[in-house]
């Protein structure tokens, strides 16, 4: 284990791409994510091979992008909510020609320009497409400055497993704040790329990434092939955590920095003897649905703890089938949960204090 | 042991270098640390503020509200949280910038003229290294052997300059006397 840093969790997860081998970064500016940028633009330079540049616009560094993907070779791009919003046309399309990339959104609060705070407010589209069309984005959802790194290497792995776009779905909070953190350099494995364009030399025919198909049947049986790929995701890749869910009869689900604001409330309660465990998705999608499914059979209600006016709490809902009651706790627009607030809410679950 | 502190004042105070700093006190004696600065259209003369906590466990929310130790470097900060501090915990006060005393009884008040040493011992804009030594001095909550490895991991190796005048900073507050 290399030697702990203080980081914030911006620049550990630049600093994470460059030993994940990723050579190329494209970025526009913006707070709360701007570290991401600035970082890649001190050291990419300094990379043999890499590729640092602050494109005109979102929209044209997702578009460049889609062009450094088309090669096979690890590539990286960061926003903050209102610019991955301007990126959605740029990953729908890396989505339609699966290919596979790292997309970071450093939320704030919105709609619109919305405010600089953190938020969760991006779940939806995160998690439901962020684009136009039939498809998935890995969504990969740290809560500490090290989950940040760990899910660097994780999110390109997947992506390059699975020939489609990731999305490291963190918050203000977390990009903002330092943590110990140590910069271990985490598994890189290598996958079939014979579908780069890498150059014909003559010797084989041509290789071709695209996504316009206007015969429809031919498009359908692609989205019908996609979706295959993605039921085998949903079967095997869902990550979460599970704290103290052992006997609990309260089953708060939370993630990002509500999960460690929650996890305050969960060891107070705990502490008054009430029975309250937590279930942390650490993958957004694929979602967690079996384990929150078998809990359904275990508590008596489940609490949703989110930075925004309640979206996880939808899948929350489908996976346990609506077959208990589902809280929510949540505030937004930049502003977050205090322990206090998730402490009322446990109450409120519980029937009162114990 | 789990100790949340709230660093404020105005914005080149050196609050966010000031927490830097204390958290890693925390990391070199092997605790859990966290650090968050609030952030935003904050710039030289706003106000700033930073959360550090400092924990012999993992830590949950970084976010402190209810500070065990305040450092108040302007009116307005002591203002917003001297009622927000907990029962039982420590305000330290840069009391060349904050004119008026704590109402509270039932927290320790320590008052240090940190402004104004800086300017006389020649350290003007290092009055946030002098209360973050007296704090330390006072809480106990990280060894003072560290003090020169930590300040070693906050001033890059080529501003030798600058780490003997946070040095003697820290020293100055550390052993300072109402």
């Amino acid at each position: 284990m290399s030697e702990k840093v203080l980081m914030k969790g911006n620049e550990a997860l630049a600093e994470a791409a460059i030993m994940a081998g990723c050579k190329h970064y494209f970025g526009y500016p913006i707070t709360p994510q701007t570290e991401v940028a600035a970082y890649m633009a001190k050291k990419m330079p300094k990379t043999e091979g890499g590729v640092f540049l602050q494109a005109e616009s979102e929209i044209a560094a997702i578009n460049m992008v889609i062009g450094v993907a088309s090669t096979g070779k690890r590539v990286m791009t960061s926003s903050s909510s209102p610019g991955i919003s301007l990126k959605s046309e740029g990953i729908s399309y890396l989505a339609g020609c699966d290919l596979p990339a790292l997309i970071i959104n450093v939320q704030r609060g919105g709609p619109g320009l919305g405010g600089i705070q953190p938020s969760q407010s991006d779940y939806f589209q995160a998690t439901k497409g962020g684009g136009h069309g039939d498809f998935h984005l890995l969504v990969l959802a740290p809560n500490s400055v090290q989950e940040m790194v760990d899910m660097v290497f994780k999110g390109f792995d997947l992506a390059e497993k699975y020939r489609m776009p990731a999305m490291i779905l963190s918050d203000g909070t977390m990009g903002q704040m330092m943590e110990p953190v140590s910069l271990e350099k985490g598994v890189v494995n290598e996958y079939d790329k014979s579908w780069a364009l890498t150059g014909t030399k003559g010797e084989r025919k041509p290789n071709i990434v695209n996504s316009l198909y206007i015969a429809p049947e031919e498009l359908e049986k692609l989205n019908f092939e996609r979706y295959e790929r993605y039921k085998k995701i949903e079967a095997e890749e869902a990550l979460y955590e599970e704290y103290l869910m052992d006997d609990a009869e309260i089953c708060i689900v939370a993630y990002g920095v509500a999960s460690r604001v929650a996890k305050n409330a969960i060891d107070q309660a705990r502490a008054e003897g009430i029975k309250v465990g937590m279930i942390r998705p650490i993958t957004l999608w694929p979602f967690p649905k079996k384990v929150l499914s078998e809990a359904a059979d275990k508590v008596n209600k489940f609490i949703s703890v989110e930075l925004s006016m309640g979206q996880m709490i939808e899948d929350i809902e489908l996976a346990i089938r609506c077959k208990k009651e589902v809280l929510l706790c949540n505030r937004t627009g930049g502003m977050i949960t205090t322990t206090e607030d998730v402490l009322n809410k446990i109450y409120e679950a519980n029937g009162g204090k114990n | 042991m789990n100790k949340e502190i709230l660093i404020a004042g105005f914005g080149g105070q050196g609050i966010l270098f000031s927490g830097k700093f204390l958290a890693y006190e925390g990391l070199i004696d092997g605790k859990e640390v966290s650090w968050l600065p609030s952030y935003g259209p904050e710039m030289r003369g706003g106000t700033a503020n930073c959360s550090i906590i400092i924990s012999d466990n993992a830590i949950g929310s970084p976010i402190v509200s209810n500070p065990d130790i305040l450092i108040a470097m302007n009116l307005p900060s002591l203002d917003k949280y001297e009622n927000e501090t907990k029962k039982g915990g420590q305000i330290f006060i840069d009391s060349s910038l904050i004119d008026r005393t704590v109402d509270r009884t039932d927290v320790e008040t320590y008052y240090i003229p940190a402004t104004k040493i800086a300017s006389d011992e020649g350290l003007t804009g290092l009055a946030n290294m002098i209360m973050i030594g007296h704090m330390i001095a006072k809480s106990g909550i990280v060894p003072e052997e560290n003090i020169e490895k930590a300040m070693h991991k906050v001033v890059p190796p080529t501003k030798q300059n600058m780490f003997d005048l946070n040095m003697k900073a820290v020293k100055l507050g550390f052993e300072y006397k109402a």
